[in-house]
């Protein structure tokens, strides 16, 4: 559905992305993480036809993006960081301008509100709405035509855990439903819960990418067993015959508390791939 | 043509909720109403305020609100949702040209009422030829400004010469010398004969230079800037 090779953007004298490669299959969703400048935004943009790379093949329904007709760019949904909503204007009338536009029926506008948790905002003025319901007020703009790709850029930046649930619970939804989804995000929860598969920038640079299970169980060096025990006591052990006797005689004793493996998260990885952190102060 | 219409509808809307907007479009109409009912002054000449108010009107709101309403979308980012959503920019500059043009007929329409009738659609012509430059010289300025802010401070020193040089120059002649270049000076003329015949060559010469000045202004912004 979408495919990237040696994808190359500069800004002036600063390279943006270098190199870039990616293969994300339809139905699936696609996880981009990185800090705050790694080139997220960037490339949401190249493959929107939004802006033009410098060097490299970039291919979205197996055309390059800047050559998509209006009727191919359709099947776009598009939420971006940045992108605004009419103030001035109702939750409903915000969206039929949208309904209008891609020729969809009124009663798609109440039914994709509903969806996204704003049936009783469709009267709403957009400036009295909080963050968490402007965000899904923009995700009902993207969800509205029924698009095939959909690209979130950060879209549960700043939310708080409720609507962050609401949202994700929303994006696998339309998972379900067949839509290949483009997600950036340095929040590597949020990566882990819902992608199938992800590529961690930096600086521009792929440094890692498969699914976030697998890259966690790569980058596992310790390779040991934690345990806390009822009096309070932490244990680790190595992985292996012995740790599993033991595993089973505290099982069976009672003292067992908690047991967890080694494996890293994706901000651990991350921080061992680049020695920055996802979410790093800009 | 169907993202056109999109466009003028959402425009429509946002005009009763848009109050600056709004004040842009009803002052001068509603002003002239008042006054030329209210006030009458022995020797003054007929349809003074009708005349005074429609320059500064053509002056001022199409001007205005084209480079107001571009200048906030763009700020906003609701321009690029658009683009995104398939509307081409000729599609959403034509929407909003063609919103303001009407709305600002409608109100040429209120103030031309009191003339007679004979006069009415010369008076009309004659807006809609102001109209028309105002409007693309304020497309240039939304395309040219990053936010309102400026959009709002680029507006400004163009519409106070747009606007008030006709009228500053009823009382000073020095202002009337240089305002003969400004092209609703040259319509002030025109309103004040109400009718093309003796009309100087210099005068249509300034109407069609200004015209093309506002239309090279804008294909030289829109390649340089674009619409986002």
């Amino acid at each position: 559905m979408i495919q990237c090779r040696d994808l190359r953007k500069s800004y002036d004298t600063r390279d943006v992305l270098k190199g870039i490669r990616l293969d994300i299959p339809k139905g699936s969703i696609f996880g981009l993480l990185g800090p705050s400048g790694a080139g997220k935004t960037t490339l949401i943009k190249i493959l929107t036809g939004q802006i033009h790379q410098d060097d490299g093949i970039v291919s979205v329904f197996g055309r390059n993006p800047a050559c998509l007709t209006g009727r191919e760019k359709k099947k776009f949904g598009i939420m971006m960081d940045n992108f605004g909503v009419y103030d001035r204007f109702s939750c409903g009338d915000n969206l039929s301008i949208y309904a209008d536009i891609y020729g969809v029926s009124r009663e798609r506008i109440r039914c994709v509100l509903k969806e996204v948790g704003l049936e009783d905002a469709y009267k709403k003025s957009a400036s009295d709405l909080s963050k968490g319901m402007r965000a899904r007020l923009q995700l009902a703009r993207a969800f509205i035509h029924d698009p095939e790709i959909i690209f979130l850029d950060e879209p549960t930046s700043g939310l708080d855990p409720q609507t962050m649930r609401g949202i994700h619970r929303l994006i696998l939804e339309k998972k379900n439903a067949g839509c290949t989804i483009f997600l950036t995000t340095h929040n590597m929860e949020e990566a882990a819960k819902l992608c199938d598969k992800v590529a961690l920038l930096n600086e521009g640079e792929i440094v890692e990418e498969g699914k976030p299970e697998d890259i966690c169980r790569r980058y596992d060096h310790q390779k040991k067993i934690k345990i806390h025990l009822s009096n309070g006591e932490n244990v680790e052990l190595d992985r292996g015959e012995t740790a599993a006797g033991k595993i089973s005689e505290l099982l069976r004793t009672g003292m067992l508390e908690t047991i967890h493996s080694t494996e890293p998260t994706l901000e651990s990885v991350f921080l061992e791939l680049t020695g920055r952190k996802l979410e790093e102060d800009e | 043509m169907h993202n056109t219409l999109v466009i003028i509808r959402k425009q429509i809307r946002d005009t009763f909720k848009n109050k600056t907007i709004l004040i842009q479009f009803i002052l001068f109409p509603l002003m002239t109403i008042i006054m030329e009912n209210a006030i009458s002054i022995a020797d003054m000449p007929e349809f003074f305020f009708t005349k005074l108010f429609a320059v500064m009107y053509i002056g001022m709101a199409p001007f205005v609100t084209t480079a107001n309403i571009i200048a906030e979308e763009k700020e906003k980012n609701t321009l690029r949702v658009l683009m995104m959503a398939d509307v081409k920019p000729w599609q959403y500059l034509m929407g909003i040209g063609t919103y303001v043009l009407a709305i600002c007929m409608i109100g040429a329409c209120v103030m031309s009422v009191g003339l007679p009738s004979s006069d009415r659609g010369f008076f009309l012509l004659i807006t809609c030829i102001g109209f028309l430059i105002s409007i693309i010289a304020g497309a240039c300025v939304g395309i040219l400004s990053r936010n309102q802010m400026m959009s709002t401070s680029l507006t400004m020193p163009f519409m106070m010469i747009f606007s008030f040089a006709p009228m500053l120059s009823m009382f000073n002649d020095g202002i009337k010398k240089y305002s003969m270049v400004v092209f609703t000076q040259q319509l002030r003329i025109l309103f004040d004969k109400m009718s093309f015949e003796g009309y100087s060559k210099t005068g249509t010469t300034v109407l069609c230079a200004s015209a093309l000045i506002c239309v090279g202004m804008f294909f030289f912004a829109y390649q340089r800037k674009g619409l986002e």
